[in-house]
């Protein structure tokens, strides 16, 4: 911002001397498209703007044609501008609802090069090619010519501003509350509902879109109590905030209601600050759940479809009020007010109060109202019956032409046109269960109809428009919501308030406007444009939106839809309820996806899992690499290694020819007790369980119901009625849950009882040739662990430094190995007493590469073999599975798809070049095949440069691989563009016979 | 949605993980018609438009299975019983949940 430009106080020709809910002994300096205006604490930007006698805010969609603020409130069409600068910088903001803050920049949309001339307003002389179905016509003309041509020139002309490239600074956060009462809007009526609840003693939770409380008795001008309606509000927003059972969401829109009484909100807790204070989120998500829910949302005014309706300085007649109630501006000094109903009629006196004049009242209605009689003889007005046929001026409005119903007319000069055409009650909550909406004839608007559970409405969302009604349904539904959730009613009186009048005749659009008609402001969808849609057949109203885009805006057509529902029913000559209904969807306002997203961007995603030797490996220099949610070493780099392939390689043979210990506590951890667990065990697993001994440890597969593969691992059986088994890092969780399953819904008369125990123990592997030397001088002597004594699969509760441990003779490198495991709190102390012990044997630490290599040189499967496609037969596994008892998988994997000896199944592979790179992914096709889908043979599953054999290794399923050993196939690999000869081998590529497990 | 679990209290939806049908038993592997028998439990399924006994799991609670009563149009939940009671009640159920 220009310093120059930042003294003094600045003068706002539209600001009144006094009124309204702004602070005036402070002063807010803020910019529009870079020029430099001031405000004050209370200001929203639109009603600074307005103060300011800015009245061109942007320019439309499609048309470019100037546009300026037709609302106060969050329905706004046109307003919308980009806000902040930088990583903050915003598109599509409602100036109506963004509150001043000093510092804040703001800039129109979609105009170029500039607001006041914008060459793209050219498009208006175009207009016949972006008439209704202009999308959906465009993508009739040649396909070719829409990525070069079309795509880029409409984004040019249409574009709704620019989101930031950079990454949001600010940080969001989700939060969940719980109420007996949750009363949505805090106008008269909300309050109301909230004040009767929270006198139960009930837990209320009272939210509002706004800063301030109060809805409409802070924008119109009212007694309620026998007090001025904004204190009356401060009386009651007092008693609210002493409350200790009663939280008051200010800032905060309750976007959608869902299942179980259950309703989302978003706080706008910091966009109100230039930046968000630190530990302050920018925004807050709420998840309320309530026993009993009060909407009193209220509505939002309808505008008039007439000629040129766009024009700024044609504005809403309540938003009219509340510029001039809330914030001490006056948006207009001749003011022509046009309406169909009394409560539009009233603006009148609001204007002639701030010391605007009035040159007419046009009222559509054949007749005056005696409401509308008396008003006009109070004020003096002229009352013309008749309509506004159009608006003129070519930037800004600077007159009405006005057609008596005699048929005179008549050309009067104003600068604001303030119209009100009815009130929508906002009841958009009451259909996201899809509950749908009823035709009130008297109202001309539609009602809530079958509500969601638990749900009650009041006040105008509910068609209550006048104020008396409003308080009235207000205390009934805050009181009815309380005792229905379980408190004592406590009597409320209805305070008196200042009598109103509602009537209304409907009035959708005018006949032969001066100008285009607008409907939808924001798409710019006119009421030629409905016609149209209704000429080429699109009748219904969900055909009609999509044909027109009305209503598709951010705005979701709340100052649009019934308008044009009406239209159409004048059109085909149906009624409003036959022609159809507006149903919404959540969010009721745009919610950020920062929001949506709180604390869950970037590494705080999801949770990372730290395997207990995590600060030890840390401290080694260890490369991490994440499976799963773990974090676990890929490999431990030694000074002078040139690559990872040489520290792997050094670490396989480190263990192939001495020790090496690995972090293999990711593992699942599962701990099964009780009488029947043998049972159970046998029915879970596909192989026989039921003859392992105590003290020993087996492999076993489990499988899917459908006969697939699930997981792999081990169990062992500590006692009788005690086995401890682990499953894959990936499965863990999953195979608890169909442990769990089984128990307790297939098989609930065994008797047995499923923990998991995977955080509980920290456990390593530590495996080689020296593994048993190591760990004979770290589990404490009274144990034998000879060969004798803990053979091959021994498994034993042993202790190390009197600390209770476990350890299992198993091994997945086919060395001779062990895992060793302590609780977990002592699994630092125990790499640490692991890695001492094994200097002089020269130990090393390997991580998740090396234990693969080795898995691979073994020919055992792991995560890419266990895919969720293959059997038991497909990867070597066939002779495990028990033909005699029962168990999940038994009969579907014998489907003759699943028992096909065509299907690829598991063999190993070498380069026929041993200096080639093998690549898993890569499809196996004969010899002299062409490499076509059809010739497909099965794929390359794992790979590894294999330290042992000096070459790469692969395994892979191979359409009847064992019985093709010797043979030779090519790995194609067409997307890295590989094309190797090679030979299929036998699976196990280190220690065939497998004697070095057993030492 | 809430599920009100018979252990746990009334929950949000995001602790439990949806199974499937409830109304369908495990066949006897031992039957001599049991693979069509199991190829019915796996894969055949209703799908009515109206109240549904479906399986839910507590995962982020108390690990039960749970038998839940759901109107599938409305969401509206009628029972929910822990699945062991359900299944140790004996009784084959039929598809159409009564
Ligand atoms: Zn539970």
């Amino acid at each position: 911002m220009a310093t120059a430009d930042r003294r003094g106080n600045g003068r706002q020709p539209n600001r009144l001397e006094t009124g309204g809910l702004i602070d005036r002994s402070l002063t807010l300096h803020f910019t529009f498209d870079g020029k430099t205006y001031v405000g004050h604490p209370g200001d929203t930007l639109a009603s600074a703007l307005l103060a300011n006698g800015v009245r061109l805010t942007g320019r439309s969609f499609k048309y470019h044609r100037p546009r300026g603020i037709l609302s106060a409130g969050s329905e706004e069409p046109n307003a919308l501008v980009e806000l902040r600068a930088g990583a903050r910088r915003e598109p599509n903001t409602k100036a109506t609802v963004a509150e001043l803050f000093d510092g804040l920049a703001a800039a129109s949309q979609n105009r170029w090069p500039s607001l006041a001339f914008d060459l793209m307003s050219v498009n208006s002389l175009l207009s016949p090619i972006f008439v209704a179905g202009f999308y959906y016509k465009t993508f009739m003309w040649p396909a070719a010519l829409w990525e070069k041509l079309y795509e880029p020139l409409i984004r040019r002309a249409a574009g709704l501003g620019r989101a930031s490239d950079d990454s949001d600074p600010d940080t969001y956060e989700k939060a969940t509350a719980f109420a007996d009462v949750l009363v949505i809007g805090a106008g008269p009526t909300g309050l109301a509902a909230a004040q009767a609840a929270a006198r139960t003693s009930a837990r209320v939770i009272l939210v509002d879109e706004n800063a301030a409380l109060g809805g409409r008795a802070i924008d119109d001008v009212a007694e309620i109590g026998g007090n001025p309606s904004h204190e009356w509000v401060k009386i009651v927003e007092a008693e609210l905030d002493r409350n200790p059972e009663v939280r008051v969401l200010r800032r905060t829109t309750a976007f959608g209601c869902y299942d179980g009484s259950t309703y989302g909100a978003v706080e706008r807790v910091s966009d109100h600050l230039a930046r968000p204070g630190p530990g302050v989120p920018r925004q807050r998500l709420w998840r309320l759940v309530a026993k009993q829910v009060v909407l009193a949302t209220g509505a939002t005014e309808r505008p008039l479809v007439f000629g040129n309706n766009d024009r700024p300085g044609v504005m809403l007649a309540g938003a009219v009020r509340t510029y001039i109630n809330r914030f001490g501006v006056v948006p207009g000094r001749r003011v022509v007010v046009f309406t169909n109903n009394d409560y539009g009629a009233t603006t009148v006196t609001d204007l002639t109060n701030a010391g605007a004049e009035v040159v007419a009242l046009v009222d559509s209605r054949p007749q005056p109202t005696a409401e509308v009689q008396r008003l006009a003889d109070t004020t003096g007005v002229r009352l013309i019956s008749g309509v506004v046929t159009g608006a003129l001026g070519r930037q800004t409005v600077s007159g009405a032409r006005i057609r008596a119903h005699g048929g005179d007319t008549v050309e009067l000069t104003c600068d604001l046109i303030a119209v009100s055409g009815g009130w929508n009650p906002n009841i958009q909550l009451t259909t996201h269960l899809g509950g749908r909406p009823v035709w009130d004839d008297r109202l001309c608007a539609f009602l809530p109809g079958a509500l969601p559970p638990r749900m009650s409405v009041a006040g105008a969302a509910a068609g209550d428009l006048i104020l008396d009604k409003s308080l009235a349904g207000g205390i009934a539904a805050g009181s009815a919501a309380a005792t229905e959730s379980g408190h004592k009613a406590v009597a409320v009186p209805v305070p008196a308030s200042t009598a109103e009048s509602d009537a209304i005749t409907p009035l959708w659009r005018v006949a032969e406007p001066d100008g285009k008609a607008f409907v939808d402001q924001q798409n710019d969808v006119t009421a030629k444009d409905i016609e149209l849609a209704e000429r080429e057949g699109f009748r219904a109203v969900e055909h009609l939106k999509r044909y027109t885009t009305l209503g598709m805006a951010t705005d979701q057509g709340r100052t649009a839809n019934v308008n044009a529902l009406a239209i159409m029913a004048e059109i085909t000559g149906r009624s409003i309820p036959e022609t159809g209904c507006t149903v919404a969807r959540p969010p009721y306002t745009p919610v950020a996806l920062g929001a949506l997203a709180g604390h869950h961007r970037a590494k705080s995603f999801k949770p990372t899992r730290l395997p207990p030797s995590y600060r030890w490996a840390k401290e080694q220099g260890a490369v991490f690499v994440e499976t799963g949610l773990w974090l676990r070493p890929s490999y431990f780099p030694r000074p002078g290694e040139r690559d990872w392939l040489e520290t792997v390689s050094r670490e396989v043979t480190t263990v192939r020819n001495a020790v090496g210990i690995c972090d293999v506590s990711t593992l699942g951890k599962v701990d099964i007790q009780g009488p029947d667990a043998a049972t159970f065990l046998d029915r879970i697993y596909m192989n026989g369980l039921k003859t392992l001994a105590v003290g020993k440890a087996r492999y076993g597969g489990m499988l899917r119901e459908d006969g697939i593969l699930m997981d792999d691992g081990t169990v062992a059986r500590f006692g009788e009625s005690h086995y401890f088994i682990t499953t894959t890092t990936a499965n863990a969780v999953k195979v608890v849950q169909h442990m769990e399953y089984c128990a307790q819904w297939l098989w609930p008369e065994l008797d047995v009882q499923i923990v998991s125990a995977t955080e509980q123990w920290a456990q390593y592997a530590v495996a080689g040739p020296k593994s048993r030397a190591l760990l004979q001088k770290v589990v404490d002597p009274t144990f034998d662990i000879s060969d004798a004594g803990f053979p091959y699969l021994g498994i034993g509760e042993i202790t190390v430094g009197g600390i209770k441990a476990r350890l299992f003779r198993l091994s997945f490198s086919g060395e001779r190995a062990y895992e060793i495991g302590v609780p977990a709190r002592y699994g630092d102390a125990l790499i640490r007493r692991l890695m001492e012990a094994g200097a002089e044997f020269g130990v090393c630490a390997y991580g998740t590469e090396a234990l693969g290599v080795m898995r691979i040189e073994k020919g055992h499967i792991s995560g890419p073999e266990l895919n969720g496609t293959t059997t038991p037969r497909d990867v070597g596994l066939g002779g495990m599975v028990s033909t005699k008892k029962d168990f999940v998988g038994h009969v579907l994997g014998k489907r003759p798809g699943l028992v096909d000896p065509d299907r690829p199944a598991l063999i190993g592979f070498r380069p026929v070049d041993r200096s080639a790179r093998l690549r898993s992914g890569a499809h196996f096709i004969a010899r002299n095949a062409t490499p076509t889908a059809e010739n497909d043979e099965g794929y390359m599953t794992s790979v590894a440069y294999s330290p042992s054999n000096g070459h790469w290794i692969g395994l892979g399923l191979l359409k009847r691989g064992p019985e093709r050993i010797g043979e030779i196939v090519r790995a194609v690999d067409p997307v890295r563009g590989a094309d190797t000869l090679v030979e299929v081998v036998s699976p196990v590529f280190v220690d065939p016979e497998g004697g070095r497990v057993r030492g | 949605m809430r599920i009100a679990c018979p252990h746990c209290g009334e929950r949000s939806l995001d602790e439990f993980l949806y199974s499937g049908d409830a109304t369908v038993r495990r066949p006897d592997f031992a039957s001599p018609t049991a693979m069509d028998e199991f190829i019915a439990y796996t894969f055949e399924r209703t799908n009515p438009a109206g109240p549904h006994r479906e399986l839910w799991y507590h995962a982020a609670g108390c690990h039960a299975w749970l038998v839940v009563t759901r109107n599938v149009a409305t969401h509206a939940i009628s029972s929910v019983e822990p699945a062991r009671d359900v299944a140790l009640a004996g009784k084959p159920e039929t598809k159409d949940g009564a």
